[in-house]
C-alpha cells in the first residue's frame, strides 16, 4: 500500500473543502473518503487505489435512520449495511431492500460496509484488480482483456467495446426498484441524484462509474413512500449458497389488484455495467395478468437487449428463470 | 528430549518487545526512540507515524501507527496479540475476524487509525486456557477445528453471532457464519459447536 495522509475532517463540509482540490472524484483520484473500507482498503492493497489522502466521515453523524417529511426514509451515508437490514422500517415497508443486503457479503463485512460506500462499490472484475494487466476502467486507453479473457462473471446488459465489468452490489439493484435519491453536498452545494442517473454506463470512458465530482459527499439517500399492498422480493442467484456475488439476481416491488399488475419495479442485478433497472420489464407487465406467461414476456423484455461475451451466454436464460421466479414468489408471497 | 516452554509465541512476543523486528524499519526512518518511549507507547517511532489510543480486551493501549497499519497488523505486530490470523488478508476468509465496540468486522479490511478511542475484543480478550469462553469450550468438545488457523475468527464470529438476529436451525446459522472459511472443512462441527452454546445460554 502507498503512504497517505490519514485526515478527520470535522464536519461535512470541511470534508468536501479538503475533497474538492482532487482533479477526479473517478478512478484514480487523489483524496478518498473512507467509511467501512471494505472496499477502498481492498483496493488499496492491491495498488488500484492510491489516494494521497484518505478522509475519515465516519465520525461526521451521517448515521441516522429517520422518518423522511413526504413520508419515506431517510438514511445516513454511513448507516453499516447490517443496521439498515434489520431495521424495522426497512423490514417492514422496503424488504427488498433488506433482503438483498443480507444476501451480499458476509455478517462482518455488513457490519463495516455503509450506505454510501455500497452505492459506490467496484466491480470484482479480475482484470481491473490486477495491475499487471491492462483495463479500460483503471488506465483508460490500455485495452479490455475481459472481452476475449475470463468474463463468465462480466455483464451482458450495458456493456461497450471499452468495457463489460458487472456493478456488484446487491443494495444497489434494490434501491433502484425502491427509485432511491442520492443526496449529495458538494463543492456548489447540495443537490439530489435519482438513482436511475447516479451510475454511469461505461461508454467509452469506463473509468467515469458515476455523476460524481470531485468534493462530492453523498451525505443521505431518501427512499419514496412505501407503496401500500406491494409485494417485495429480492432473488440472488449465485455459484454458492452464500457469500458470492450473483450471476443473476432480480429486485422486485409488484402490486397485484384482483388478479392484475398494477404496478411494477424491476431491477436486475449481476448481469448489468450499473444497478440494472428495467423499463421494458415493467411495461410488459403492467395492466396484464398475473400469471406465469406474462411473468416469461416481463423476463424475455429485460433480456431483449442482452449481448453475451463468451463465456457468460448462460446468463441471459438464468436472469430470465431468475426474474420469472421472483415476480412467481412475489405475486405467492 | 529436552523438554523446553520456549514456544513461537513467546518467541514472536519478546521480539516484537525487544524490537528486534522493529529493527528491519530502515535505519534512516527510524527517529529517536528513548527506551522510557517504547515502553509507554508500543510500535515504530517512524516518520509519519500517528499515536492512537485503543481499549484492547479491556486496557487502554497507546499506541503509534503508520496510517497504513490495519487494525490486523496493529493487533499483531505492535500490540503482540498474535491470536488474531491473518488468511487472505482481503475480507473474503474471515481469520482475522474480531470485535470492535462489541459487533464483528474484518480487521484486516479496517485501518488501526479509524478505531481510535474504540473498544477492541481480539481471542485473547474472550477467554484464557483456565477459564474458557463457552463457546471456545464448545469447539474443543465438538472438535471444531483441525489445522485451528481459521479458529480464533470463527470463534469470534460465533460469540458476536449470540447476539445477531439468527433462526434457530442449522441453515441460519451457516447463512451467518460463511464469512469464516475453513480450509479443513470442519463446517459440521463449527455448526454443532454453535449451536450447542445456544442451547445453552
Amino acid at each position: 500500500m502507498q503512504t497517505f495522509e490519514f485526515i478527520r475532517p470535522a464536519d461535512p463540509a470541511a470534508a468536501v473543502v479538503t475533497a474538492a482540490q482532487t482533479k477526479t472524484a473517478q478512478q484514480g483520484a487523489d483524496v478518498r473518503f473512507v467509511a467501512g473500507g471494505t472496499t477502498l482498503l481492498d483496493l488499496m492493497k492491491l495498488n488500484v487505489e492510491t489516494p494521497a489522502r484518505v478522509l475519515d466521515i465516519n465520525r461526521l453523524q451521517l448515521d441516522r435512520i429517520e422518518a423522511a417529511p413526504d413520508g419515506g426514509l431517510r438514511i445516513g451515508a454511513t448507516v453499516r449495511n447490517s443496521d439498515l437490514a434489520h431495521h424495522p422500517t426497512v423490514q417492514r415497508d422496503y424488504s427488498v431492500l433488506s433482503q438483498a443486503i443480507l444476501n451480499g457479503a458476509s455478517a462482518q463485512l455488513r457490519n463495516m460496509a455503509t450506505t454510501a460506500g455500497n452505492l459506490l462499490q467496484r466491480t470484482r472484475c479480475m482484470y481491473f484488480r490486477d495491475t499487471a494487466m491492462p483495463c479500460n476502467k483503471r488506465e483508460p486507453g490500455t485495452g479490455c482483456p475481459a472481452i476475449t479473457g475470463s468474463n463468465r462473471m462480466l455483464a451482458i446488459l450495458g456493456t461497450s467495446e471499452h468495457c463489460i465489468a458487472t456493478n456488484p452490489s446487491d443494495m444497489c439493484v434494490a434501491m433502484a426498484a425502491l427509485e432511491t435519491t442520492i443526496h449529495v453536498l458538494g463543492a456548489k452545494g447540495s443537490r439530489a441524484i435519482p438513482m436511475a442517473d447516479f451510475h454511469l454506463l461505461p461508454g467509452s470512458t469506463p473509468n467515469r462509474e458515476t455523476v460524481l465530482e470531485p468534493g462530492d459527499l453523498i451525505t443521505h439517500v431518501t427512499l419514496p413512500p412505501p407503496i401500500a399492498g406491494s409485494k417485495q422480493i429480492y432473488l440472488k442467484l449465485r455459484d454458492r449458497a452464500s457469500y458470492e456475488f450473483a450471476l443473476a439476481s432480480a429486485a422486485v416491488v409488484i402490486t397485484v389488484v384482483s388478479g392484475t399488475v398494477t404496478k411494477a419495479r424491476i431491477a436486475l442485478g449481476g448481469v448489468g455495467t450499473k444497478p440494472w433497472r428495467s423499463p421494458e420489464a415493467e411495461t410488459a407487465l403492467v395492466g396484464k395478468p398475473a400469471n406465469a406467461a406474462n411473468f416469461r414476456k416481463s423476463a424475455e423484455a429485460a433480456m431483449h437487449h442482452a449481448k453475451p461475451q463468451s463465456e457468460n451466454g448462460f446468463k441471459i436464460d438464468l436472469a430470465k428463470r431468475c426474474l420469472t421466479h421472483a415476480l412467481r414468489m412475489a405475486v405467492a408471497a | 528430549m529436552p523438554s523446553s516452554k520456549w514456544t513461537r509465541r513467546d518467541f514472536l512476543e519478546t521480539s516484537l518487545k525487544t524490537g528486534a523486528i522493529v529493527a528491519t524499519v530502515p535505519a534512516a526512518l527510524q527517529g529517536q526512540n528513548s527506551k522510557e518511549d517504547a515502553v509507554a507507547t508500543a510500535g515504530p517511532n517512524i516518520e509519519g507515524a500517528v499515536p492512537i489510543t485503543l481499549r484492547i480486551n479491556g486496557k487502554d493501549r497507546q499506541l503509534r501507527v503508520d496510517p497504513r497499519t490495519t487494525l490486523l497488523d496493529c493487533l499483531r505486530e505492535t500490540v503482540a496479540l498474535t491470536g488474531t490470523k491473518k488468511g487472505c488478508d482481503h475480507g473474503q476468509c474471515g481469520a482475522c475476524t474480531v470485535h470492535v465496540n462489541g459487533r464483528r468486522v474484518n480487521s484486516c479490511l479496517s485501518l488501526a487509525l479509524m478505531h481510535d478511542g474504540e473498544e477492541i475484543t481480539t481471542i485473547e480478550g474472550l477467554g484464557s486456557p483456565d477459564a474458557l469462553h463457552p463457546m471456545q469450550a464448545a469447539f474443543v468438545a465438538c472438535d471444531g477445528y483441525q489445522c485451528g488457523y481459521c479458529t480464533s475468527g470463527q470463534i469470534m464470529s460465533a460469540v458476536a453471532l449470540l447476539k445477531e438476529p439468527c433462526g434457530p436451525d442449522d441453515p441460519a446459522v451457516k447463512e451467518l457464519m460463511s464469512g469464516n472459511i475453513c480450509r479443513c472443512g470442519a463446517y459440521a462441527n463449527i455448526v454443532a459447536a454453535i449451536q450447542q452454546v445456544r442451547k445453552n445460554t
